[in-house]
């Protein structure tokens, strides 16, 4: 056993895993957060998506020792997360849940594609999200969902009188986020960062 | 779908990680990004006693521009490549490969360095630093070497790479960046999958030497010298690029699919018309 320290959902665990253990064991069993499904435990359907000091990252492809020192963020610890909130509206709104086992995943990988890309058309989502695998074949709701997601935060930073093209992008507050204040008037919250 | 038992260890130093790799009658395996080591770990195809993560050494991290080459620690990773985190002398051909490699979440994770001593036949960076001419910069117990990709790897999965050896990064000598012309295409059944033929080209400037890279057909990319010899002569004709392909292909492949071989000469084509429309 090796003792590992991590940054769990903001807050400090430290504790002894397996070096062989994977991020995704190490959360389901030990932490028992199991917002992070496991489909193929080796990489192709993204259903155990995290993120990693802010990347998105396939949490069975991580061995938990190599997370030593890290930030681990899972579904459970954006519960309060605004741009989650907006996407979690737009997922059950467009029908983007049929059995739910990839649900987690998907939200995930799709906050990653906001992050990166404000108001991505429905083509730059199916491409984004061509490493989330859905047997339900649902895609066409979840796409539709992102979509309308990424526009709804493009209107709301609109409505704020931010006046950088597109919305208030995690991108536009440079990852230094936490809370930094964004716009002409600095009064709105990156919607990535806001409740960090 | 877990992996077996093994030890693991982070060393802090280009030698102690080495040292470790290099300890008699134990199998070790070097994980840094880790996204094609542990799927292989997860269904017991790797089977190492001891893992030595170098994924913390900064030595590898590097990242320098010189006058005539540009040096990419072996750290770095696709998605810092696809970000345009490199200096920018490639004009964006490792931008474009890097954005076609597999998944962003693996993309986070997945190094150029991991890729390339892995040595996978469809590897999209082995074949791109031979098309572009890369050294590979090699560290051991008995010092450090440097070696031309091209020798560097020796076919599928197998490298010149000693077990206490590790790469430390590539250089990648500076073309005349307003001169460079590249084409790269690939074919894969989705995007993110493994490819079933990729093909690059690169040219320096009109007359100026050129290079055209085949990886996903055989063993190991192959350097298809006729057809950058077309390129250089400036030869556009579509006859005579097919026919330097097929005599090219024909050295380096094996020629029993007829899909695969028009498939091949598809992608080849494509990246030679991109560098001669350019």
């Amino acid at each position: 056993m090796k003792s590992l320290t991590l940054e769990l959902n903001g807050a400090k665990i430290t504790c002894d895993v397996e070096p062989r253990e994977t991020l995704a064991d190490f959360l389901r069993e030990r932490c028992r957060l199991t917002a992070t499904h496991l489909g193929c435990e080796h990489g192709a359907c993204g259903a155990c998506t995290v993120a990693i000091d802010g990347q998105a990252t396939r949490s069975c492809l991580q061995l938990a020792i190599m997370c030593d020192g890290r930030s681990v963020q899972t579904l459970e610890g954006l519960k309060d997360d605004p741009a989650m909130e907006v996407l979690r509206r737009h997922f059950h709104q467009s029908h983007g849940v049929q059995c739910g086992f990839c649900t987690p995943g998907m939200l995930m990988m799709a906050r990653d594609i906001l992050l990166r890309m404000p108001h991505p058309n429905a083509e730059t989502v199916r491409s984004q999200l061509s490493g989330q695998i859905c047997r339900c074949t649902g895609y066409s709701g979840i796409v539709t969902a992102i979509v309308a997601a990424g526009r709804e935060l493009g209107r709301a930073g609109q409505a704020k009188g931010v006046r950088e093209p597109g919305y208030p992008s995690h991108r536009n507050c440079s990852g230094a986020g936490r809370g930094r204040r964004l716009g002409a008037d600095r009064k709105l919250l990156c919607p990535f960062c806001a409740h960090a | 779908m877990k992996a077996a038992i093994f030890d693991y260890a982070v060393p802090k130093t280009v030698s102690e990680a080495s040292t470790l790799l290099g300890t008699a009658g134990v199998a070790t395996a070097a994980i840094a990004g880790g996204q094609s080591l542990l799927p292989m770990l997860n269904l017991r195809v790797a089977l190492p006693d001891l893992l030595v993560d170098i994924g913390r050494l900064q030595e590898l991290k590097e990242v320098a521009a010189t006058p005539s080459s540009i040096r990419i620690g072996a750290l770095t990773t696709h998605a810092a490549i696809e970000d345009g985190k490199l200096p920018e002398a490639f004009g964006g051909l490792m931008q474009k490969v890097a954005s076609k490699i597999s998944y962003r979440a693996i993309r986070n994770h997945g190094t150029i360095g991991g890729s390339v001593a892995l040595a996978d036949p469809a590897s999209d960076w082995t074949g791109c630093l031979m098309a572009l001419g890369a050294h590979v910069r090699i560290s051991g117990l008995k010092g450090t070497r440097s070696q031309p990709i091209n020798e560097f790897v020796l076919g599928q999965y197998s490298t010149s790479l000693a077990s206490d050896e590790i790469i430390l990064g590539f250089d990648v000598p500076r073309p005349d960046a307003a001169a460079l012309r590249w084409g790269f295409f690939k074919v894969v059944r989705k995007s993110g999958a493994f490819a079933d033929s990729i093909a690059f080209a690169v040219a320096n400037g009109h007359g100026g030497p050129a290079s055209v890279v085949l990886a996903a057909a055989a063993d190991r990319p192959c350097l298809l010298s006729k057809v950058a010899e077309r390129i250089q002569v400036g030869d556009r004709s579509e006859e005579a690029l097919r026919s330097a392909i097929a005599k090219d292909v024909a050295e380096h492949v094996s020629q029993d699919d007829a899909y695969l071989m028009r498939l091949h000469t598809s992608t080849v084509l494509r990246a030679v018309q991109e560098v001669q429309a350019k």
